[in-house]
């Protein structure tokens, strides 16, 4: 479906001007394989600043590799960029070009603009506007809207003319419950009725672990694993974490404690840990004892999820979002 | 949440079957039904940007002739006054007003919705400076009337308006959307649609013989003063009709130029 071999991209550095400091060279996207299949919902999770988007962007034939190749359906998108747009549907993070349009005319123009003749994409407007709920709202301006009513309205203008693919980058971003199931119900409905492909960008891992088939795992340009959810979280099996949330300071007065200090990922009250499920039922037995449970205002057990998989691999940076 | 495993899914294994053939593309949209769509979509813009798009642009025009009442008695200078106040609605909202849309729109990322659609170039830009074009006709024809009744001109060749916006609305567009699209920031998007605005200000409302002789030169390049001619032409017992036709010829040159560089630009700013 989606073929991609050795993509390269490589911002240049920038020279510091008075006042501001240079940056250096940036390669964004760097040899990255990737195969996403027909059908399935493929995930790109990494952090912000990992590349994530500056791959999307060559995908879509918005932006030029350096060196590689892409192949969607059969076409090379490297070499004709222009059809990106006749085989996929695109929803970036930007919704300034629809921004002071109705939703209805939004996703109406939108439609028009994938080739629709004009009856057909108010048919397909209704529908889509329909489905995701979005027809009480839909005289109103996108920019009166909420940040999640907003992306939804966006999505909508995605889903008008039916590409096998849709490339959707974090689409779900401020959307409360109702919007976030209205998205994936909407996306499971095109997969099992037309075999639509899903590509997502993400940064969530509870929706990463939840919406997607497989994922690749980006860390400063790099695919660093690519599997199932289940198949990543495999690899750190054998660990299990637990959080400890201290009520004013950790009690470094005993001795355990202290020892488990040195294991632990620190951030304000809280301590993150990692650690072989017997190591963890000893931490576990001598924080909820004794001196320690004095100073113990909460603590979770928790199997291991793809931020721990993440970390595990060798991710650099903690900016994923569990939410 | 996915229910269905992508094997079962219907015509996977055909799809993958089928190894090195091509998938079929989706439509292409046709340049005059998405040129439409653009128009219609950016027209649509004016009910919620309303003061900016069709107001303040007046108001401007309709202050200066009031000021410029207090120096200019009538005659030859009233009539330029006239018609460079007119013409100024048509470059503050084209010229000024959509330099800072494009380049607003290519700053943050917005002309990737475009970019990913299959639509000519030539729509987007032609239909986002029709909709410019379009935003200026009440301003003008407002500011227009009102000067005629201020400066006591005859209305009569008013009608000429019908010519002078759509022409002189495509070149002072043209010129604006392909800074907008050229401009490497939105700052400075902004900035050349004000100096172009500024510059369509002084040399278009002020009379010509006043000026200085390098002035004029630079006034004679600039394609807003090619409009205000021609309109101001148009105040007289009786007009010179080729002189008019001229004058509006060179407009739609420079309309013309100035839209296929901001197609360029359009299609260079789109992919990076």
């Amino acid at each position: 479906m989606c073929a991609v071999r050795g993509l390269t991209k490589t911002y240049p550095a920038v020279r510091g001007r008075r006042g501001a400091p240079g940056t250096p060279e940036v390669r964004a996207t760097d040899d990255v394989r990737l195969d996403v299949r027909r059908g399935e919902v493929f995930g790109l999770l990494g952090p912000n600043g990992a590349g994530k988007s500056t791959l999307v962007r060559q995908l879509t034939g918005l932006m030029r590799p350096d060196r590689g190749s892409v192949e969607i359906l059969g076409h090379d998108i490297v070499r004709h960029p222009e059809r990106a747009a006749r085989i996929l549907a695109y929803l970036g993070q930007e919704s300034t070009a629809l921004d002071e349009l109705t939703v209805s005319l939004a996703a109406e123009t939108t439609g028009r603009l994938r080739g629709l003749e004009l009856r057909q994409a108010r048919t397909e407007r209704d529908a889509v506007l329909e489905e995701l709920g979005l027809t009480p709202i839909a005289g109103r301006p996108l920019k009166k809207l909420s940040g999640g009513q907003r992306r939804l309205a966006c999505f909508a203008a995605a889903l008008m003319g039916e590409r096998p693919l849709l490339v959707l980058d974090e689409p779900t971003t401020g959307m409360d419950p109702v919007a976030r199931r209205a998205v994936w119900a909407a996306v499971d409905r095109r997969r099992a009725e037309r075999g639509t492909t899903v590509l997502l960008v993400t940064h969530n891992v509870i929706e990463a672990e939840t919406v997607l088939d497989r994922v690749a795992v980006l860390d400063r340009g790099r695919v660093i694993a690519c599997d199932t959810p289940a198949g990543l979280k495999e690899r750190v099996a054998g660990e299990v974490r637990v959080e400890l949330v201290w009520r004013e300071q950790a009690p470094l007065e005993v001795p355990e404690v202290a020892a488990l200090r040195a294991r632990a990922v620190e951030s304000g009250r809280r301590w993150s840990l990692r650690m072989a499920p017997e190591e963890a039922r000893a931490a576990v037995a001598t924080v909820t004892g004794g001196a320690a449970f004095a100073a113990l205002d909460d603590f979770t057990l928790a199997t291991p999820s793809l931020e721990d998989v993440y970390l595990a691999l060798g991710g650099s940076t903690q900016g994923l979002v569990k939410a | 949440m996915s229910v269905a495993p992508a094997e079962v899914l219907p015509g996977v294994r055909a799809a993958e079957g089928g190894a090195g053939g091509e998938a079929a593309l989706g439509p292409r949209a046709r340049l005059w039904p998405s040129l439409a769509a653009v128009y219609r979509a950016q027209l649509s813009r004016a009910r919620i940007a309303r003061i900016p798009l069709l107001f303040v642009a007046t108001f401007q025009s309709i202050g200066i002739m009031i000021m410029m009442r207090g120096v200019v008695d009538g005659g030859g200078d009233a009539r330029s006054v006239v018609a460079g106040a007119s013409v100024l609605v048509v470059a503050y909202v084209g010229l000024n007003l959509l330099a800072q849309y494009f380049g607003q729109l290519r700053g943050s990322g917005g002309l990737d919705h475009y970019a990913t659609l299959p639509v000519p170039a030539a729509a987007v830009v032609l239909g986002a400076a029709g909709a410019y074009a379009s935003f200026t006709v009440p301003g003008t024809v407002l500011t227009a009337v009102f000067g005629c009744a201020l400066f006591g001109l005859p209305l009569a060749h008013l009608w000429v308006l019908a010519a002078v916006i759509p022409l002189s609305g495509a070149a002072l567009s043209g010129l604006g959307a392909a800074l907008g699209l050229l401009a490497p920031r939105p700052e400075l998007a902004t900035l050349l649609g004000q100096l172009g605005m500024s510059a369509a200000l002084l040399l278009g409302v002020l009379p010509a013989h006043r000026m200085p002789e390098a002035i004029q030169v630079v006034r004679d390049l600039l394609p807003s003063t090619y409009g205000v001619e021609a309109f101001a032409r148009t105040f007289g017992g009786h007009p010179d009709w080729p002189s008019v036709l001229g004058d509006l010829a060179v407009c739609a040159a420079v309309g013309a130029a100035s839209l296929a560089l901001a197609t360029w630009a359009y299609r260079r700013a789109a992919v990076r």
